[in-house]
């Protein structure tokens, strides 16, 4: 039984930590957030960088460092714990994993070492509108190897360098590589719920768009990059819940009311202890779905979906409690809070709302059982 | 990040279950198929843990000079999990292996040690552990069972309650009050007690659920000698702390029916827009139930880990009874309600499952108030696992005889 970070993974995690610490404290993040015209923070992505954990699992081949994924677990909640302002998950979680689990050699040889270097920023376009994606009615065509459409919002869109875009084509869903720099996109930069991370309107008018996997199973393969980014954002979330707690809990031993500490009032407590409880559960699903990632275990897509309810559900309760116990100073723009609060409905947005996510884990669980 | 035996314990897996299959065999062989609270049912349990300690099963991480197994935690854990899966478990020696005989090793002299703690390894005989009282549940020091000396005997009066298995045990661990003119937690002494004493009297307590698995127990004038006291006069809740320690390792999950059945049960029934299984306020349900049951078992993966890392398991495990008797609760309410009228059934023979459904709505209340309320448990959390300050205690520097008293 190793249900556990190694030590050398813990050795790395510190390490990241005492990195963001120093590299990504709340004026970085507020640096962001306050300035319109800034979409992420270019020092820190730039530093992140050369730290080589944009190409943590990059294989050796494609100039990464070949780790594991539980090594980029532990990255992630750290960036999560930090709230970094960087479109790390689009360009690693998704370009990256989508690239490394369906591209061709080519293709990988084209852009994995770019990721690694920290020369290529990527992101996902699914969405067309509100509600769920669904592969059936997708507006975004592929003719004749152009691209036409509209995805509208883009994580990271306004800066990304290249998309992985799901479109139709023959009346199939198909998942095609653009690049955003080419003729024929057109970006616009939209507002969202967590400034810290940009979002974009991306408008393609017959853009060259390179297929990647097999024709037709465009919609198959975002699921499979989303169960792989579903593993990695849970430990993001973690992160974030786990900073919540700590935040709230300092705050509450500080703060005095009625002659007392705060924190000494069971009300305070059991809502603490309830914090605690729910990133204890969304922890242990997270290092299940970090073994199943590690391993490529038939598993993942259960593991993965549990990851991601569990820790969608432990951030929401975690950074909206928080701001509760800090109580009226916890609703300002000075304090933290709301920093994680944002990031806690992007995190759990970004891959799907958690809805979608439980229906996918029953209907797992219906398949497994049938089996 | 894996939860693969590593190869010392998957040898030892492999030991375990095949002494499991033949004894397990063996064992049904002789006992077949016995009710639950009956005598045969009892015979079959002491048997069974008799045969254990023979093979050096039972009480795993006890040095087999005394009787154990002279294992590791580790190799406890993997044991009780075969155990499982071989479909054997009785529940009968849990509080006094778990709780009352590791209170009477540290506690006693070496002559009481010998003459308890084999006989209660190989189940001959059952401890119960007497702490509740009417009027200290939660509060166990406000606890009012009297304990005066008299030469050298103590005589001792009064009441204890929610004793689990009472009736069945042979041997107890008494807290008592041997000095009510100073505050509650200093004026309380330590005892191990026979339970078969005349003055001793055990009422078997109907539960909402509808057994009877606890008691009422009643002194009058039950005389013990000194020798029996554990720990020194006014030390009790020194004593009982390692008791109730020692309580959160033993009192563990629950059982009954969970996500599986329910989804099996949800395939079976007819909704009200079709299938129940296809309702999509149950599916959300079931989603969160399987999160919480699967992040419960991964946390007891993490607590085996740090077993085998050789690290002691702290308070965090606390978390297992909120989350497993809460949801016992809920997932049993929504079976129920999924029957619609035909859920107000408990008859085995006629309620889908055998009633499984039903009798866990019944116990779950219980469970949630069982070896620490969820109150209790969250105060535990946030107390020594969080940092934060105790409650604020009232009654801290009064004399027990001053205290306040309601019912």
């Amino acid at each position: 039984m190793d249900f556990d970070f190694s030590d050398d993974q813990k050795f790395l995690k510190d390490e990241a930590r005492k990195f963001l610490d120093g590299r990504c404290g709340p004026a970085v993040v507020r640096g962001v957030l306050d300035d319109p015209a800034r979409s992420f923070d270019k020092d820190l992505w730039a530093a992140v960088a050369e730290q080589g954990w944009l190409g943590a699992c990059i294989p050796e081949e494609f100039n990464g460092l070949g780790l594991g994924r539980v090594e980029l677990c532990a990255i992630a909640e750290e960036l999560g714990r930090a709230v970094a302002p960087i479109p790390f998950a689009s360009t690693v979680y998704f370009l990256a994993e989508g690239v490394m689990l369906a591209g061709s050699q080519d293709q990988k040889a084209t852009i994995l070492p770019r990721i690694a270097a920290g020369e290529l920023i990527g992101c996902l376009a699914t969405s067309e509108g509100p509600g769920v994606v669904n592969a059936s009615n997708l507006a975004c065509r592929v003719e004749g190897g152009k691209l036409t459409g509209v995805k509208i919002p883009v994580t990271d869109g306004d800066v990304a360098d290249m998309a992985l875009v799901l479109a139709s084509e023959a009346g199939k869903a198909g998942l095609y590589l653009v690049d955003l720099t080419a003729k024929g996109v057109s970006r616009e930069t939209l507002k969202s719920l967590d400034p810290t991370r940009s979002v974009a309107k991306l408008t393609f008018d017959g853009v060259a768009a390179e297929r990647i996997g097999e024709a037709g199973a465009g919609f198959d393969l975002v699921q499979a990059i989303m169960d792989r980014a579903a593993v990695l954002l849970a430990f993001e979330q973690l992160g974030g819940s786990d900073k919540c707690l700590e935040m709230a809990k300092d705050y509450a031993l500080g703060r005095y009311a009625f002659g007392r500490v705060i924190a000494g009032y069971q009300a305070i407590k059991h809502k603490l202890a309830d914090m605690y409880v729910k990133n204890e559960v969304a922890r242990s699903n997270a290092y299940y779905g970090a073994w199943a990632l590690n391993v490529d275990a038939p598993e993942l897509p259960i593991a993965a979906s549990a990851a991601r309810i569990a820790a969608s559900d432990a951030f929401w309760f975690s950074s909206k409690e928080s701001i509760q116990v800090h109580g009226g100073m916890g609703f300002t723009w000075d304090v933290d809070c709301h920093l994680y609060y944002r990031r806690s409905r992007q995190l759990s947005l970004v891959a799907g709302a958690p809805r979608v996510w439980k229906e996918r884990l029953v209907s797992q669980l219906e398949q497994k059982n049938a089996a | 990040m894996d939860f693969n035996d590593s190869p010392e314990e998957a040898a030892y897996r492999d030991k375990a279950r095949a002494w499991l299959a033949e004894n397990a065999a063996a064992h049904r062989a002789q006992f077949g198929d016995v009710k639950a609270n009956t005598p045969e049912h009892m015979a079959a349990a002491k048997a069974w843990q008799a045969r254990k300690a023979g093979a050096g099963y039972a009480c795993i991480t006890w040095p087999a000079a005394i009787g154990g197994g002279g294992g590791t935690p580790i190799q406890s854990v993997i044991f009780g999990q075969e155990e499982t899966k071989a479909g054997l478990s009785y529940g009968y020696f849990t509080i006094g292996l778990g709780m009352c005989v590791p209170t009477v090793m540290a506690f006693s002299n070496t002559e009481t040690k010998q003459r308890f703690v084999s006989p209660a390894v190989k189940g001959e005989e059952i401890w119960c552990q007497l702490f509740s009282e009417p009027a200290g549940g939660s509060d166990v020091a406000a606890l009012r069972t009297r304990a005066i000396k008299d030469g050298d005997e103590w005589v001792i009066n009064g009441q204890k309650v929610w004793t689990t298995g009472a009736h069945y045990c042979d041997f107890g661990i008494l807290l008592t009050r041997t000095d009510p003119d100073v505050p509650k937690h200093k004026g309380l002494t330590m005892f191990w007690i026979d339970m078969r004493d005349a003055a001793v009297e055990c009422r078997p307590i109907h539960q909402m659920s509808g057994g009877r698995e606890f008691n009422e127990v009643y002194f009058t004038d039950l005389r013990v000698k000194d020798s029996q006291r554990l720990g020194e006069v006014g030390d009790g809740w020194k004593v009982a702390l390692v008791t109730l320690m020692n309580e959160r390792l033993a009192v563990g999950g629950s059982s009954g029916p969970n996500y599986r059945e329910i989804m099996g049960l949800a395939r079976e029934l007819t909704g009200a827009t079709g299938p129940a299984i296809k309702d999509n306020a149950f599916r959300e349900k079931l989603a969160d139930w399987y999160v919480q049951s699967e992040g419960l078992k991964f946390t007891r993966f993490r607590t085996m880990t740090a077993l085998s890392r050789g690290q002691t398991p702290g308070p965090e495990s606390s978390i297992g009874k909120i989350i497993a008797a809460n949801q016992m609760q809920e997932l049993a309410n929504t079976a129920v309600e999924m029957e619609d009228q035909y859920g107000i059934l408990v008859d085995p023979a006629q309620a889908p499952a055998e009633a499984a459904f039903q009798q866990s709505l019944m116990w779950a209340p219980g469970l949630r108030i069982a070896g620490g309320t969820d109150e209790i448990l969250k105060n535990i959390i946030a107390e020594r696992v969080l940092g934060l300050p105790g409650d604020v205690r009232v009654d801290k520097d009064v004399a027990f005889k001053d205290m306040p008293t309601g019912r």
